[in-house]
């Protein structure tokens, strides 16, 4: 329906982009991707002036929250795109990893010291299994229910934060960083200069983004979008449906708990200040601007929600009205979110798809073979 | 299946490469182009790759599974009084009886969505006891919805893919490195479901989402995915329902060509003409009780189960 001839609209100009993309040989798409990628890395070095965020916000560190941000939306992805379950405690698992990072590494706290690198994937475990203490007894609960109980759990660890063994108000300073010491004898990690921090969650959510990619196109992503459509007739096909949700749960939260991990880092300071229920809904809205249960879609999500405020300073004070209105916009026009959700779960199955239909896969549209090859876009 | 850690170690090559042709491309072939004789080989193929390729404990005609004074109670409703019934390996069991006379609900303890108050479900001698719904299709009874709940925004493929899932052991470890594990039940798994997508008669809308299919067609991709799951039995809760009269012929010859695959069939209809033209054997439930069981015929000549669907003359009643 999306492919009528006359129309050159939006959606089917989205629609070409992705058919195109979908044609290209592997070889081609990484001919893409690599200088993209490098141009990503450079961003905050090249400071484009129409992107900057200065004077107001120093660039790098915007850049580092943008990207701060995007893996956070990817860790939610999971959960509330990919497996259908409605997270609004999702700061409670950033917020376990920013106190991971801050007790192990900071000198206010009285737990042994570890060097940074080694909190990073203990922050990712501990979150994990926070995940999944919290997920095996809720994740019987479904939709509103859910919810409330994660917005109750997020809730709960930011009071927790008051107790005096994580220092409430007063909180943690001097967080650790990764080691390394420039030419001029300041930290290669410090607190003033973003770039490093954003190199680094960079890094990690290209590793992040291709793990999460295989389990996409697996059994596991399969499960997930089942549970997703339809939880009941998912455990009636062979899913074990609660194990399946436990994982996507734990997954989430321990992506989760690596951003908070490395937001602790950058900032250098935690106390119980930076974890609210408002920063879940901006998460939340994140991916669901970007549209849930596509990465590449969250990824743009989390870019508008992270670096609108930062570069427009005049307009941040109203963020929340104008995020509130343009998600009221979308969820009419476009209940999608930007980039809409595309199912291709099966590796091997573009193949089956290719032979049967005789070009490439175009499972992202409506209808794929009710779709007539129109004059012109034949290749 | 040597081919297929090649393919997995070099991903950049499935997307050109024509020559390396996957076993998917000899079940997804041009029919168009067939002559009959290629066609009932090609048939055969298909066949082949769908039948059942599992161990079943007992023999053919023996009994697969078996209700054993099964009572179901939902407060003060029984919904099922003391039924029993077998259902014999290899055989098309008829489930009929008028609305309300417990059907859905039998289906809905054999496939683990209730338990029963009393009495025991038994697939091959075992009692089901208190597994979980989807331990008992990965045991093997799988079955299809009254009304159709397929994964809408899923493709026909990968909807058939879920139910092959079922019988898959990839762990979430193994899909996350993509170990051979993972490699090799995908390529089977999709080799499979291109396979029953044919099987049913609907390979052509593979790559179309589930929502968008006719709905004969859905009904069918439910049988597909049903079969995905290579289950002992089959349960088929009103597969004819909305069809005419000619696309019922054809899920009739369909059901057959299941039976006839190896598979065991246990049959929700209220079609009579279709139940007495399909099945091999007929139980017939009124107001959860089983009042009847037998031969088509048998069941046709039955006095109760004529009164149960037509009512008794009011002289009848006391």
């Amino acid at each position: 329906m999306s492919t009528q001839e006359t129309t050159t609209g939006g959606p089917s100009r989205l629609q070409q982009w992705r058919d195109r993309w979908n044609g290209m040989s592997r070889f081609q798409q990484w001919a893409f991707l690599v200088p993209l990628v490098l141009l990503i890395y450079a961003l905050p070095v090249l400071n484009p002036p129409i992107l900057s965020t200065e004077p107001g916000y120093t660039f790098s560190i915007a850049m580092f929250e943008v990207a701060r941000y995007a893996l956070v939306a990817i860790g939610l992805n999971v959960v509330v795109g990919q497996a259908g379950l409605l997270d609004l405690g999702y700061i409670g698992f950033f917020a376990i990893g920013a106190y991971v990072a801050a007790l192990f590494t900071s000198p206010d706290s009285e737990l042994a010291k570890l060097p940074y690198l080694v909190v990073l994937p203990l922050a990712v475990l501990v979150t994990m299994v926070f995940g999944v203490l919290l997920g095996s007894p809720t994740l019987r609960l479904r939709g509103d229910y859910l919810a409330i109980v994660t917005l109750g759990f997020g809730e709960i660890v930011r009071l927790l934060a008051d107790l005096s063994p994580l220092r409430g108000n007063a909180g943690f300073q001097g967080v650790g960083q990764p080691p390394g010491t420039r030419a001029d004898g300041q930290d290669v990690f410090n607190t003033s200069d973003g770039t490093p921090w954003y190199w680094l969650t960079v890094t990690l959510i290209i590793v992040v983004l291709m793990l999460v990619g295989n389990l996409e196109r697996s059994r596991v992503g399969r499960a997930w979008v089942a549970i997703r459509e339809d939880e009941d007739a998912a455990e009636i096909m062979g899913v074990p449906t609660f194990r399946f949700k436990l994982w996507a749960f734990a997954i989430g939260a321990a992506i989760g708990g690596l951003s908070g991990a490395l937001y602790a880092g950058q900032i250098g300071f935690v106390n119980n200040q930076r974890f609210d229920v408002v920063t879940s809904v901006l998460f939340l809205a994140a991916v669901v601007l970007g549209g849930s249960g596509n990465k590449v879609g969250v990824l743009l999500g989390a870019t508008v929600i992270a670096y609108v405020p930062l570069r427009f300073q005049s307009l941040y004070e109203y963020r929340y009205l104008i995020f509130g209105l343009a998600l009221i916009i979308l969820m009419i026009f476009r209940p999608q979110g930007l980039l809409g959700a595309r199912q291709r779960l099966l590796a091997y199955g573009r193949e089956a798809y290719r032979r049967l239909i005789g070009r490439p896969e175009q499972v992202s549209s409506d209808s794929a073979l009710a779709a007539e090859p129109v004059k012109g876009a034949g290749s | 299946m040597s081919d297929v850690t090649d393919t997995g170690a070099k991903p950049g090559g499935e997307v050109d490469d024509d020559a390396e042709v996957p076993a998917v491309g000899g079940i997804v072939a041009e029919l168009r182009h067939m002559s009959a004789e290629e066609r009932a080989r090609h048939e055969a193929e298909v066949a082949e790759v769908v039948a059942p390729d599992r161990e079943i404990e007992v023999g053919v005609g023996d009994t697969l599974l078996a209700m054993r004074d099964v009572t179901l109670r939902f407060g003060g409703l029984v919904a099922l009084d003391s039924v029993s019934f077998e259902i014999k390996r290899g055989e098309i069991l008829g489930l009929i009886g008028p609305n309300g006379a417990g059907k859905t609900t039998c289906f809905n303890v054999i496939t683990g969505v209730y338990r029963p108050t009393a009495g025991q479900v038994l697939l091959e001698g075992h009692p089901l006891g208190r597994r979980k719904r989807y331990a008992i299709t990965q045991l093997g009874i799988a079955r299809t919805f009254q009304n159709i709940r397929l994964f809408n925004e899923m493709t026909a493929l990968e909807n058939v893919v879920v139910g092959a899932d079922a019988r898959h052991r990839t762990s979430v470890l193994g899909a996350l490195v993509r170990g051979p594990r993972h490699h090799r039940e995908e390529r089977q798994a999709v080799e499979r479901a291109m396979a029953l997508l044919e099987f049913v008669g609907i390979a052509d809308r593979a790559a179309d989402k589930a929502k968008n299919l006719p709905y004969g067609y859905q009904r069918r991709l439910e049988i597909a995915r049903a079969l995905a799951t290579e289950p002992k039995l089959l349960c088929l809760d009103e597969p004819a329902a909305g069809f005419n009269p000619a696309e019922k012929e054809g899920l009739m010859e369909l059901i057959r060509t299941i039976r006839d695959d190896g598979y065991t069939v246990l049959l929700i209809e209220h079609d009579m003409r279709l139940v007495m033209g399909v099945t091999d054997r007929i139980v017939v439930l009124e107001f959860g009780k089983k009042i009847a069981a037998g031969l088509p015929a048998e069941i046709r000549e039955n006095p109760a189960v004529i009164a149960a669907y037509l009512g008794v003359p009011d002289d009848g009643v006391a």
